[in-house]
């Protein structure tokens, strides 16, 4: 917040100046913190600035499967509709990344091959983070040697939950060291924190521990993703920035269904985080059946009817 | 990436906007008798909307007359329960015609639409449903005591919030079993005439409420009608200090809400992200037009800094402009009166030594506008921090302790709100019971809810608006 | 044996918790009904009004700011020292009714003291998620014009409203029977009453009542012993440079003995309403 750059590397010296510089932050008022993402939703995005949103929405989605029954079939397919969202057009770009599980890491590599898509892997004993440090390490390195450059972990909730934040950061070191050159998403599990002084607190420690994006959940949590807990998770971004230098992007993971709910997203990183956020190093979704309902809408705006779910792929 | 959001028009074609409108006299509309038409502008554009009447005597003692009437004859022996049906209806006819009436106050009034529609129309419903409800209850609300209407209530009201000003006038009046006469503001008269429209839908007895046009004289000859029994007013100190002057020694009741120099006051352990939102609303909320705006922002020294950056990063995103693109925030000026008088006081802050600051905008060409503004730097000796300057102008002041605070928000002869930001619940407590104001928002601003009395301390005025209270000035 | 000579009275003001003479050094010839001498009462000038509101507004935050129970027991208190004074005021009012009126009004003010936010209070059901609560709270300093017709128990029904919530006072005692006040104000100054909470002054009305209805510093004016239409007009007219609330004198004669309601203290409150958002 303050223009000069701070020197925040002491910070997590000890547990307590780490536990003294989290509760010494600003706290969140529940229902302001409400109030304002429920006044930003009420933003009417139309025409020229939907169009420029739902295509960047697009580039943004970290298009997602996580599930027990996987298959490396699943997984190719989900890559294919990644590279090429709308296979009837062209000018439709592709999703971030994919998002999968270790194993699947490296058929992932494998499918976007030669396309600008990232491979994120889920890792750390993902997603309840319940491993000892050392499964969660390999866990991590055996995604990165798959070819994984983008890391999705979990902190230790329970840790963070009863006031053991030096665990918590520490264990993201370990994570940020293991990862190598792949970029680090730190999952806080919002819906488990409970509070925005927590969302807020677990953003500060996660930035602190070397994250290269704060992610709000693991999608198996309910609630997942909200418009106030990015918001949170925004204005702590840009405040790390502002006394740091160093910028930290966002990701709200789960829920996100629809076209309204991704410009929802962007309306809040626009007016919170600002313009610099609107990019897909800085910003994503993690999501899956949202890059349909984008397409649907996509089309929508340049034909001027509305399509059906029988016109975009299933996968 | 830059995001530009394209134009969001909400249409004007909603509503229904006649070329001139007469006076709402006895359930009918009627042409003027001795007054004289004039004009009322879109301050979006300074387009003419529609001719009114600025009532003259004449008008005047038929508007009162037919309130007398109604009293005597239809309302006052009216069982409170049938009372109620109709302010029920009204607040029926109101919800189905909200959009209409939301596009209309922000064409005649120039604040935008997102605010008309989201914050107005909601609340003036609202208020006609509570006080429906009080209708056959009114000896619940006043202990020990039997409830009477008092008789025809005058009653004067303000540009700024022009339909949910009306409704705190007219719901708890017609609640109590009074009739009233109504005079809208001279640059903001088409809300009420429309609202004629839902009486006459709602079959109200003719002359319960009467609406008559005007400026300052015809609001002059209103308060001063012999045959008025009740007077409620709410604009300037200044007007209300004559207001009180003309009915000394009549048996007039009275009841005066007027102007404010809130404090807004920022501790060092404020919710800083809301403290700035609630700073935002508190003074850029319908374009500073607002009586308990917080125009004083006291903020601790030691954050002061910090809340001042954040504060500016946050008005650099304010949009301002056409009311009725839905994503406007901050829209017209009323007038081209009230825009001087912005500009004149914030000329003589800079020329006192505060330093001004403004987010870069660009502003329509056409119409009154004055860009969000904030000054620094700003002593209580200061004009800007003691006369209010009902636009979107902020004087920012610090303090050190919480009694400097205090006595620094106290230091006016205003005392309608404050804001008090912290996280220490016993200070908020503590400190809330130490402001001399009717309305006190912790960690919160500019919120207002029908069950929730309004009004002021000191030269705010007296009485209060809402609530159960509210109920109070409307019977004997 | 001659009869003892009794020691009399000086009648002085009530300011501030003391008794001073008027600043002016002037008085008037009080007198009974009879036409008989009864003392010299001190007649207040502007500079005691002055004096007087600066008393008033001081004790303002002590008085507003004690706890309704201790308020409520120091005008109980009033009542304790009225009735152990009885014989004497009741020679000086020469009625018994009355006095006893005046004592059993202080007592019933003194039970509302913890009772007048919860029947005035409330809180408001507001349509979101906050905390909302409005408590009455004393408007202020109170000028008072106590009614000529009834100089002690009119005193008391119109000053107990005024002080049980935390207003202080500047009251201008009956004009031609200002013993009873000044009386009272001895009984005041031992009731553990903070100096300054009520000030009396006695003297012409007509001289000192637009000095306090002009007062910018006093807060509401209360014109029951205004019997003059004309002259309340005028403080009426006066009280609106800076809003104060105005009580105007009754339009029928009061029953000062009928059970008083809450209109008087409802009349000097004013009612603060406190939002706060419920969060987590």
């Amino acid at each position: 917040m303050t223009s000069s750059v701070a020197d925040l590397s002491d910070v997590a010296r000890s547990a307590a100046t780490l536990r003294g510089f989290l509760h010494g932050l600003p706290g969140v008022d529940q229902v302001g913190a409400e109030a304002r993402a429920a006044a930003l939703a009420t933003r009417s995005i139309k025409t020229t600035a939907k169009a420029r949103g739902i295509d960047l929405a697009i580039r943004m989605v970290d298009l997602t499967t996580l599930e027990g029954a996987d298959t490396p079939g699943k997984v190719r397919a989900l890559c294919a509709k990644a590279r090429r969202p709308d296979p009837t057009d062209p000018s439709c770009p592709s999703v971030a990344a994919v998002c999968v599980y270790p194993s699947m890491v490296a058929t992932a590599v494998d499918a976007v091959a030669g396309s600008a898509i990232h491979v994120a892997s889920v890792a750390t004993a993902f997603p309840s983070g319940q491993a000892p440090l050392a499964v969660k390490l390999a866990d991590t390195r055996a995604a990165v040697s798959d070819g994984a450059d983008e890391i999705d972990m979990v902190i230790n909730r329970g840790a963070f939950l009863s006031g053991r934040y030096l665990d918590v950061y520490e264990e993201i070191v370990a994570v940020r060291e293991a990862c190598g050159e792949a970029h680090l998403k730190v999952i806080l599990e919002t819906g488990e924190l409970a509070t925005y002084d927590n969302v807020r607190r677990a953003s500060w420690l996660a930035m602190l521990a070397g994250a290269d994006f704060i992610k709000t959940s693991t999608g198996k949590v309910s609630p997942a993703a909200t418009l106030p807990v990015t918001l949170v998770m925004l204005e702590a971004v840009r405040d790390f920035r502002s006394a740091t230098g160093r910028t930290v992007g966002v990701k709200p993971a789960g829920g996100i269904r629809t076209t309204k709910d991704a410009l929802r997203y962007l309306v809040l990183v626009n007016e919170t985080a600002g313009e610099d956020w609107l990019d897909p190093d800085r910003f994503r979704f993690g999501a899956s059946s949202l890059l349909n309902d984008l397409l649907l809408q996509r089309d929508k705006l340049a034909t001027g009817r509305y399509s059906g779910p029988d016109y975009v792929t299933l996968d | 990436m830059r995001f530009e959001y394209a134009p969001a028009p909400e249409s004007a074609s909603i509503v229904d906007i006649r070329s001139s409108y007469g006076l709402f006299v006895g359930g009918e509309f009627t042409d003027a008798k001795d007054g004289e038409l004039f004009k009322t502008i879109n301050p979006a554009s300074e387009d003419v909307l529609a001719e009114v009447v600025s009532a003259g005597p004449s008008d005047v003692d038929s508007a009162v007359a037919a309130a007398r009437d109604a009293y005597d004859n239809r309302w006052r022996d009216l069982p409170g329960a049938e009372r109620a049906k109709y302010l029920f209806r009204l607040a029926r006819l109101i919800q189905e015609r909200s959009r209409e009436l939301a596009v209309l106050e922000s064409i005649d009034n120039g604040k935008p639409i997102r605010e008309s529609r989201d914050v107005d129309l909601p609340l003036v419903a609202a208020h006609f449903f509570y006080y429906a409800g009080w209708a056959d209850k009114l000896r619940y609300a006043v202990p020990g005591r039997q409830p009477r209407p008092i008789g025809v209530a005058a009653q004067v009201i303000p540009w700024n919030f022009p339909l949910l000003m009306l409704a705190w006038k007219i719901a708890p009046a017609l609640a109590a079993g009074n009739t009233v006469v109504l005079k809208p503001a001279e640059t903001t008269p088409l809300t009420a005439l429309h609202f004629a429209q839902l009486c006459q839908q709602a079959d109200l007895p003719p002359g319960v409420v009467n609406i008559v046009t005007g400026a300052g004289e015809t609001g002059r000859l209103l308060v001063e009608h012999p045959g008025v029994d009740k007077v409620a007013f709410t604009g300037s100190t200044e007007v209300g200090r004559a207001i009180a002057r003309a009915v000394a020694g009549t048996r007039k009741r009275l009841t005066l809400e007027l102007g404010g120099k809130a404090a807004n006051i920022v501790f060092d352990d404020a919710p800083v992200d809301q403290a700035v939102e609630g700073i935002v609303n508190g003074i850029f909320f319908n374009q500073g037009h607002v009586c308990c705006a917080g125009s004083r922002l006291l903020v601790q020294e030691s954050v002061a800094d910090e809340v001042l950056d954040a504060l500016k990063r946050r008005m650099a995103t304010l949009r301002v402009g056409d009311p009725l693109d839905k994503n406007t925030d901050v829209g017209a000026i009323n007038s081209a009166a009230q825009l001087a008088r912005i500009r004149e006081l914030s000329d003589v802050g800079t020329a006192e030594g505060a330093q001004r600051w403004s987010a870069p905008c660009e502003l329509p060409e056409r119409g009154f506008w004055f860009v969000p503004t904030i000054f620094t730097g700003v002593s209580q000796a200061h004009r800007i921090a003691r006369e209010e300057i009902f636009g979107p102008v902020l004087s920012v002041l610090t303090f050190r302790t919480p009694a400097e605070a205090v006595e620094k928000a106290n230091n006016t002869p205003y005392g309608l709100s404050a804001g008090v930001w912290t996280e220490k619940g016993s200070r908020i407590l503590a400190i809330a019971d130490q402001l001399r104001a009717g309305v006190v928002w912790a960690n919160t601003f500019n919120k207002f809810d029908p069950t929730a009395p309004f009004g002021g301390y000191k030269e705010s005025g007296y009485g209060r608006e809402g609530g159960r209270q509210g109920l109070e000035a409307y019977l004997a | 044996m001659p009869e003892r000579l009794a020691v009399r009275k000086t009648y002085k003001l009530f300011i501030g918790g003391a008794f001073p003479r008027s600043e002016s050094g002037r008085s008037y010839v009080v007198t009974s009904v009879d036409g008989d001498f009864l003392a010299n009462a001190a007649l207040a000038s502007r500079k005691d009004v002055r004096d007087a509101v600066v008393a008033a507004r001081k004790a303002f935050p002590g008085w507003s700011g004690a706890t309704a129970y201790n308020r409520g027991q120091i005008l109980y208190r009033i009542a304790e020292l009225l009735e152990g004074r009885r014989d004497q005021f009741s020679t000086e009012a020469r009625d018994r009714a009355q006095v006893d009126a005046a004592i059993d009004r202080w007592v019933w003010y003194a039970g509302w003291a913890d009772k007048l936010a919860q029947v005035y209070g409330n809180a408001n059901p507001v349509a979101g998620p906050y905390f909302n609560l409005s408590a009455p709270e004393p408007t202020g300093v109170v000028g008072i014009v106590a009614p000529p017709d009834s100089p002690l128990l009119g005193l008391v029904s119109v000053l107990a409203p005024v002080i049980v919530s935390g207003n202080t006072a500047v009251v201008l005692a009956a004009e031609e029977r200002p013993l009873p006040a000044i009386s009272l104000a001895e009984v005041l100054a031992t009731a553990d009453l903070p100096g300054g909470v009520v000030n009396v002054l006695t003297g012409r009305v007509a001289e000192t009542a637009p000095w306090l209805a002009g007062h910018l510093d006093v807060n509401a004016l209360d014109l029951t012993g205004v019997a003059d239409p004309e002259l309340a007009a005028t403080l009426e007219r006066d009280a609106a440079e800076n809003l104060k609330r105005v009580l105007r004198p009754p339009a029928e004669p009061v029953d000062w003995y009928a059970e008083p309601g809450i209109d008087r203290m409802v009349a000097y409150l004013e009612t603060k309403t406190v939002w706060h958002p419920k969060g987590v």
